[in-house]
């Protein structure tokens, strides 16, 4: 059942907690500062943009869990046709 | 006989390993089994004094290790529990005192005799720790329901699989039932799935372990107390048997997504 400030909106410290933890082990697990994941984000779109069209601020990149290991997931939302018909 | 060595460690410090230790330890012996209890902790010495055997310090692990004795000498028999031993830390000495293989060589004589071997492990990743979990059948990691012990207890999840003793299985101490139903404690259950790992207790957080520290008295030995039976459960999970994890123990609730998470499908209910 949740509790009366929850259903006011306000967030309880232990479910911060666990949010802040996820991403935490997540770093801590691929020895990979969360400052990376901007240029990383950067350079993923730099490289398809190359060759598709790409919505740029739909990109999304993140770490996600699974069990004790950790996938990197990019959903690059692609804007129109490919540039170059001509490679069908 | 082949006993098994199981270590009790931790990431963080502080957060219950010579508790579990001398609790499990005691628990293991008064169902029958025939325990010995190891201080690796090399310095900073203490299972002796939460079992209340102090007194009967002539030799340490150290002296074993060097050869100013066997190991039979160092050993100090518990005054409640006939068939419970300690081999006490060095308390002037540091841990490079010992090295993993002189913890392998012990344990393999000890395994003779006993039918458990219980290593209280110092807190942290250095030598302390390769000690410790060099000659462990199973690792038992302790955390708190407290960011930074799940934080840390992640990593040494992690040595413990590196160094091919895992999988770890997880002791949550000190959870406070009424913290967690009012959403300012992390659930066993958040803490498992953080974790990914494999739940083997639950202890509440309870005043009387440190009246039970101040007198030597282990608490599993006090047939009443509900943190004493969560620590007899720890010891006969160990064991290998299947003991429910109750709604006493302060999980209220998130018993379904425990259950969930450890793939059991007994009747429990919440
Ligand atoms: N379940 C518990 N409830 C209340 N206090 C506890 C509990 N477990 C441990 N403590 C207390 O926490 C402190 C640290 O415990 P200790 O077992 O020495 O930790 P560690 O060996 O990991 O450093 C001690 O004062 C101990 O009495
Ligand atoms: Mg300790």
């Amino acid at each position: 059942m949740p509790s009366l400030s929850e259903l006011l909106g306000r967030k309880r410290s232990a479910s911060t907690a666990k949010d802040r933890l996820r991403v935490v082990l997540i770093h801590d697990r691929s020895a990979l500062p969360p400052g990376v994941m901007d240029a990383l984000r950067q350079e993923l779109i730099e490289v398809v943009a190359r060759h598709i069209d790409v919505d740029r601020h739909a990109v999304r990149v993140e770490m996600v869990q699974e069990g004790r290991s950790a996938t990197l997931q990019a959903e690059i939302p692609i804007k129109a046709a490919p540039k170059h018909p001509s490679s069908e | 006989m082949t006993g098994r060595v199981i270590t009790i460690t931790s990431g963080k410090g502080g957060v219950g390993k010579t508790t579990a230790t001398a609790n499990i330890s005691a628990a293991l012996a008064a169902m029958g089994h025939k325990v010995v209890c190891m201080d690796a902790d090399i310095g900073l010495r203490n299972l002796d004094v939460v079992l209340g055997l102090e007194n009967r310090i002539v030799y340490d692990l150290v002296d074993v290790v060097e050869g100013r004795c066997k190991v039979r000498q160092a050993m100090i028999r518990d005054k409640r529990l006939e068939e419970l031993y300690l081999i006490p830390a060095a308390q002037t000495r540091d841990k490079n005192a010992v090295a993993p293989k002189d913890m392998v060589r012990i344990c393999d004589e000890l395994r003779q005799d006993f039918d458990y071997i219980v290593i209280d492990s110092p807190a942290g990743i250095e030598r302390g720790f390769k000690n410790a979990i060099a000659p462990a059948d199973e690792v038992v990691i302790i955390t708190n329901p407290e960011v930074s012990a799940v934080r840390d207890a992640d990593r040494i999840i992690g040595l413990v699989e590196a160094e091919q003793k895992g999988p770890a299985k997880l002791v949550v101490n000190r959870i406070n039932t009424d913290m967690v139903e009012r959403g300012d404690m992390l659930a066993v259950a958040d803490v498992l799935e953080l974790l990914a790992v494999e739940l083997i207790g639950i202890v509440p957080d309870d005043t009387a372990v440190l009246v039970s520290t101040n007198k030597g008295a282990p608490i599993a030995l006090e047939p009443k107390s509900k943190t004493g039976q969560a620590f007899r459960d720890i010891a006969r999970r160990l064991t290998g048997e299947e003991v429910p994890f109750s709604t006493s123990n302060g999980n209220n609730g998130f018993l379904g997504r425990i259950s969930k998470l450890m793939k059991s499908k007994e009747g429990r209910n919440a």
